[in-house]
């Protein structure tokens, strides 16, 4: 999914600028921010804390106003609406938090509620909508309880409720899942991919996390320092990552040097018995299907694959393997001169050699 | 215990009851106000006003310095003016709450400030407006603290009311002075505190059981 054009995009970001005004002097939360987000698209900002990120989100819903440049949905300024339009506005875009936010004083049932409530909807039809998202996010058991007595994982289920309640075409996620343990995690990525899906809903989510990013979204954007560095379709961000704060972020998720061999790598063996390191790097886009086992077969039957592994995103595979291999075999392969990235990987690098241990 | 004798409890309770009772009811709703208007008048609050806040808030502090026996007598014209005399239990009524409104206020308003602001946020973003955030996040959230508040100041409220009894307001704390301290009949002063005793601890108590009954907050 590419970076839709100004006039078919959901939201526009359009030279973004927000500073916060200190006694210690002005911070610049945001620097010139632009980009769209199309229709239905999941779309991920991420960043390191303080890079600006929270910020950004709220310029969506005007929790947070802007000091230069604008912000579009469907076209619509969001800086120039008034007070009325705004609150109609923040009833068709749904927020979930990290911490949830429900109300510790009112149930389920109420909690979900109370956006309809507040919009002065009926009683009874508050009751129906009530119903059927508790269903919808499995808690339909839970409608009478109190917040306090809900794991994470379901408070956020109940945060997600709350936040569709009004049929909303926008979702914004701050953190949604930086609070939950791996499992509840999963669960409640699925199901933002899965009700994201049914509804159409376009999601805007934050993370620290690259891991969700690659497991929900169509696009991502790097933000660091209240900047752009870096934006496009998650696959080719993972695949070839450009910006150092984008590798800084990924380096969790890349198959990188382990401790042990990177202490005993060496640039030259000195003539002694030992193996080379090779790291093989497959971005996704020339062998998109994966790592193809014959390519790997060229280096002879004394490769050993080592570390790393392939990651499909949205139909691309890709990642980074470590292999090692005998000097001498790897001499023989790179004199046949049939291995090389032509027939396989995208990137063959040497990163240098282990020798044998004596025993 | 002959009759009569008792009939002098009975009715210094009932006074007690009555003075503290209609001073509660005027304090705890003024004073509440009083709070949400200092919360929600304050820096980056609801509806930030920090002139008013500043007003308001040195208003309150000028009220609570004053000793209640002094504001008792100082508010004799007000008295008058209001209930009409300045002697019985109704004219106990106005300084009493007089002196009960700003403490109350003050205890509320911890409460309020303590309810979390990502609350607030999460409101706005659901299209509250600033007087469904006041009504369905910081009065509900903060309602334990505030229901908690109003238990502390009715029993500071039957304390003072001893006092209320400078003005002929009667009650119990009066029946404890006038026959205990000044006619030295100490067995009276004694049964008196008993029954300040019971009637302070029933307060606590059901005051304990009923915020903790509202209290959601834990699991």
């Amino acid at each position: 999914m590419p970076e839709p054009g100004i006039d078919q995009a959901h939201l526009v970001f359009a030279g973004v600028v927000k500073q916060y005004r200190l006694q210690t002097g002005t911070v610049h939360a945001l620097r010139d921010v632009s980009f769209t987000v199309g229709h239905g698209e999941i779309f991920g900002i991420i960043g390191r804390s303080g890079a600006g990120k929270s910020t950004l989100l709220r310029t969506i819903n005007a929790l947070e106003k802007t000091d230069a440049g604008s912000v579009l949905i469907n076209g619509i300024d969001v800086g120039s609406l008034d007070e009325d339009a705004l609150v109609k506005l923040r009833r068709r875009i749904g927020m979930i938090f990290q911490h949830f936010n429900l109300l510790s004083s009112k149930t389920v049932r109420d909690n979900v509620g109370l956006p309809l409530r507040v919009a002065g909807v009926a009683p009874h039809r508050i009751r129906e909508r009530v119903d059927s998202l508790l269903d919808l996010v499995g808690l339909r058991d839970k409608a009478d309880v109190y917040p306090a007595k809900l794991s994470g994982g379901q408070k956020q289920r109940v945060g997600i409720a709350r936040a569709l309640v009004h049929e909303p075409g926008i979702l914004l996620c701050d953190e949604a899942t930086s609070a939950l343990d791996p499992e509840s995690t999963q669960s409640i990525l699925a199901l933002l991919r899965d009700i994201s899906r049914k509804m159409g809903l376009t999601v805007v989510l934050i993370t620290h996390d690259m891991a969700v990013i690659r497991e929900i979204c169509d696009r991502v954007l790097v933000l660091d320092q209240g900047q752009v560095v870096e934006k496009g379709e998650v696959w080719r961000v993972f695949g070839d990552p450009q910006a150092a704060p984008t590798l800084a972020l990924l380096r969790p998720l890349l198959h990188g040097l382990p401790a042990d061999l990177a202490a005993q790598l060496v640039d030259d063996l000195q003539g002694k018995p030992g193996y080379a390191l090779l790291s093989l790097r497959f971005n996704g886009v020339t062998h998109a299907q994966g790592v193809n086992l014959q390519f790997l077969a060229l280096l002879g039957p004394q490769a050993t694959l080592i570390h790393g592994g392939i990651d499909r995103i949205r139909g691309h595979g890709q990642g980074n393997l470590l292999v090692s291999l005998p000097l001498a075999a790897w001499q023989n392969v790179k004199d046949q001169g049939v291995f090389s990235h032509r027939h396989g990987a995208d990137f063959i690098e040497v990163l240098g050699y282990v020798p044998t241990r004596v025993e | 215990m002959s009759l009569p004798a008792l009939n002098k409890y009975v009715e210094a309770f009932i006074e007690t009851l009555l003075m503290v009772g209609s001073s509660a009811v005027i304090a705890i709703s003024v004073g509440l106000s009083l709070a949400i208007i200092l919360t929600v008048t304050a820096k980056s609050n609801l509806y930030p006003k920090p002139r008013l806040h500043r007003a308001l808030s040195v208003t309150v502090n000028v009220f609570r310095a004053v000793p209640f026996i002094i504001m008792l007598v100082a508010l004799l014209p007000v008295t008058r003016l209001l209930v009409g005399t300045t002697l019985g239990t109704w004219a106990a009524v106005v300084p009493l709450s007089v002196n009960l409104i700003p403490f109350y206020a003050r205890i509320a308003q911890v409460s309020l400030n303590e309810v979390d602001p990502n609350l607030i946020e999460a409101a706005r973003a659901m299209g509250c407006r600033r007087w469904h955030i006041v009504r369905h996040v910081l009065l509900p959230e903060a309602w334990p603290g505030i229901v908690g508040g109003m238990t502390v100041s009715i029993i500071a409220m039957i304390n003072a009311s001893a006092m209320a009894g400078a003005v002929g307001a009667g009650g119990l704390g009066d029946l404890a002075i006038r026959y205990g301290y000044e006619r030295y009949e100490t067995q009276v002063m004694f049964e008196v505190i008993v029954i300040l005793i019971a009637l302070v601890s029933i307060i606590q108590v059901v005051g304990e059981k009923l915020s903790q009954r509202l209290d959601h907050r834990h699991a």
